[in-house]
């Protein structure tokens, strides 16, 4: 997992809301057992037209959003499966944040864990940023500061033990690992264990 | 002496499996009683475990089984899984080499417990009561018709809890969905949870664990309320629970993997105490009148997206609304009654089990599906195969030219090869109506087995209740 601290980057701008697991990534791409190589298959069916070209409509496809880092989505971005294919997909085409003004639990959790940045901002926000068509962002996530085009500053909610993961670029485990005695002692003592 | 808060369902089960509860810093260390494991959520997991020399850490409570990329045909081991592709047969075999490499019992291809995954928990008896329960798949929240605290999980996950046995969370807050009332003939336990999402909108539960309750809730049998927790995710929540009771326990009592004579006792004993507390408060509440409600069909492409059979599809939406429309080529103003059908699918986590099988056979019984229509009956299990087959029902089904396969997600998700073409309409059991779910292109409208069924033999999206 990559360290992430600071991002400045124009965004992608998808329009869509409610957008699913199963568009981000659809169930066909999941015999895979690698989590390499999806950011191929991202947004597949309403990137790619019938014969495997782009369609040019699709808005990753227009030039001037190449090396975006990152994504504003409508409403509820994520919902539907658990599969984090959804999130290696979006990190191994080159995004790193998602800006919603909601996002799916489990997407989310899944983002967290795989150094994807997901950040909730009002609905006035969003329909600000929706507006703008390469709106150019800056993240900094030590201070959880989402600078806006206007220059005004957006404090975002995370959870602070998800921040310092994603700023060390760890992953969870080694937490859990660290607290493996606790779990010992926790079996022990259940009286009725199912 | 001061009183006791009065607690949920929810915060009972949650706070009986806290290793380490959760700071301002730090989220809950939660632990896990059963996880279940499939093919396609976590070949990277053992990946995960095998590169940092990490063990199961408890191999008796994870078990495995084989669904989502499995074909529907019979299968001749290790010869002809192929029929889904080579990636979906590569991914089966690692399945098979990772449960034995890290010794966990995995249901083969030859098991008789073999099934959709939220299909074999309940019917094996290792779903229970005040049992925390993960799987990678949203679906999970189908155990939580037990009163387990049951819910999907990502791969990373997956890994933390193969190696653990438990999970970093922050506590949800509490939705309460009350339900009074009795369903109207020809209305069933899909047509509520269509309603429930209808009403809550397909975010409306993010963030929260559902708890359903209310009288229609407790005269549901164990199969009606696993259809109602199953589509918790399709509302936003990550888990849906209801109440264990009598319904509940006399599910449980002859399940090959539920407790047995003392232990039986005990369990009783703990789950007895599980459900919430008279006065305990919810975060959120919403009330639905059963009596109201009428067949429901979704229309859009999402499960949110949902009328009643016999009233117009709204006219005035948003881009997403109108972006459905289009995908989905039908006309707003009008029901989608008589709408021409190319696929009827009953199946799935949340309507594949003996019960949907028996409606769906009801009314299928001496009646023909008609021409233009492909059907694909799937059952969730082996188990509900053979006990269909010893009813049957797979005659009934054949005889209506339907076709009657293993059991699978299948046409679910079209994973394994079973899909809609390209630009048809297939009216499901299923749980999602994305674009595309079934297949590339496909277009999905979500049902009740019996609309399923009736629109199958009208070969147009059809009102059941006129075959009840």
């Amino acid at each position: 997992m990559n360290k992430l601290t600071k991002i400045k980057s124009k965004a992608v701008v998808l329009k869509s809301k409610d957008v699913d697991t199963d568009q981000i990534i659809p169930a066909r791409f999941l015999t895979t057992t690698s989590k390499k190589g999806l950011g191929k298959h991202l947004f597949h069916d309403w990137r790619y037209n019938e014969d495997g070209t782009d369609d040019p409509n699709f808005i990753l496809n227009k030039n001037d959003n190449e090396g975006s880092e990152i994504l504003i989505a409508g409403n509820n971005f994520g919902c539907g499966s658990s599969r984090e294919h959804a999130p290696w997909a979006l990190l191994d085409y080159g995004i790193k944040v998602v800006i919603s003004s909601k996002i799916a639990d489990i997407f989310k959790g899944n983002s967290l864990k795989n150094g994807l940045l997901p950040i909730v901002v009002t609905e006035d926000i969003l329909s600000m940023l929706m507006d703008i068509p390469r709106p150019y962002l800056s993240i900094c996530i030590e201070k959880s500061e989402l600078t806006l085009p206007n220059n005004e500053i957006f404090q975002y909610e995370i959870d602070e033990f998800s921040k310092y993961c994603l700023i060390e670029g760890i992953d969870q485990l080694g937490y859990l690992k660290r607290n493996i005695n606790l779990i010992e002692k926790f079996e022990e003592k259940r009286l009725w264990t199912p | 002496m001061s009183k006791k808060t009065p607690l949920t369902l929810f915060e009972k089960v949650w706070n009986d499996h806290i290793v380490l509860q959760e700071t301002k810093s730090t989220p809950a260390i939660l632990y896990i009683d059963l996880h279940l494991i499939h093919e396609v959520t976590t070949p990277q997991a053992f990946t995960m475990l095998r590169e940092n020399s990490l063990k199961v850490r408890k191999t008796r409570s994870t078990i495995g089984t084989m669904d989502h990329s499995t074909p529907t045909l019979p299968v001749n081991k290790f010869k002809d899984i192929e029929v889904a592709g080579a990636d979906a047969a590569n991914q089966v075999r690692q399945m098979i080499s990772n449960c034995k490499e890290f010794n966990i019992e995995l249901f083969d291809f030859d098991s008789i417990n073999r099934g959709i995954v939220h299909v074999i928990g309940p019917e094996l008896g290792l779903t229970q009561p005040g049992k925390t329960i993960v799987c990678g798949d949203s679906h999970t929240s189908t155990h939580g018709a037990f009163g387990a605290l049951a819910f999907g999980i990502g791969t990373t996950e997956v890994g933390h809890v193969l190696a653990t046995q438990c999970l970093l969370q922050r506590k949800q807050k509490t939705l309460s969905v009350e339900i009074n009332g009795n369903l109207n003939n020809g209305v069933t336990a899909k047509d509520l949870v269509l309603a429930i999402i209808g009403k809550l909108g397909v975010d409306g539960g993010t963030g929260h664990v559902i708890e359903y309750r209310g009288n229609t809730i407790s005269s549901m049998s164990m199969e009606e309320r696993m259809t109602i927790c199953n589509m918790s995710i399709e509302a936003g929540a990550k888990a849906g629970m209801i109440a264990p009771d009598d319904t509940t326990y006399n599910y449980l009592y002859d399940k090959p993997r539920s407790p047995k004579e003392n232990d039986w006792d005990l369990a009783l004993k703990y789950w007895n105490n599980l459900s919430s507390d008279i006065d305990a408060k919810y975060d959120k509440y919403i009330e639905i009148n059963a009596a109201d409600l009428e067949p429901m069909v979704t229309y859009g492409t999402n499960p949110g997206m949902v009328v009643n059979i016999n009233d117009p599809i709204p006219i005035n939406g948003d881009a997403s609304h109108n972006k459905a429309i289009d995908y989905m080529e039908i006309t707003p103003g009008k029901s989608l009654q008589n709408k021409d059908v190319d696929v009827v699918f009953i199946g799935s986590c949340t309507n594949s089990r003996l019960s949907d099988l028996k409606a769906a056979a009801h009314i299928l019984k001496d009646r023909k599906v008609a021409n233009n229509v492909k059907m694909l009956v799937v059952p969730g299990s082996q188990r509900i195969k053979a006990d269909a087959e010893r009813l049957g029902l797979n005659k009934i089904f054949k005889e209506a030219g339907a076709e009657w396969r293993e059991s699978g997600c299948s046409m679910c998700l079209g994973m394994n090869g079973d899909t809609v073409d390209s630009g048809k309409l297939s009216v499901s059991t299923s749980n999602r109506n994305f674009e595309g779910r079934q297949g590339k292109g496909s277009r999905t409208i979500l049902a009740s087995p019996l609309t399923a069924a009736a629109s199958a033999i009208e070969g147009k999206v059809a009102d059941p209740r006129k075959y009840l």
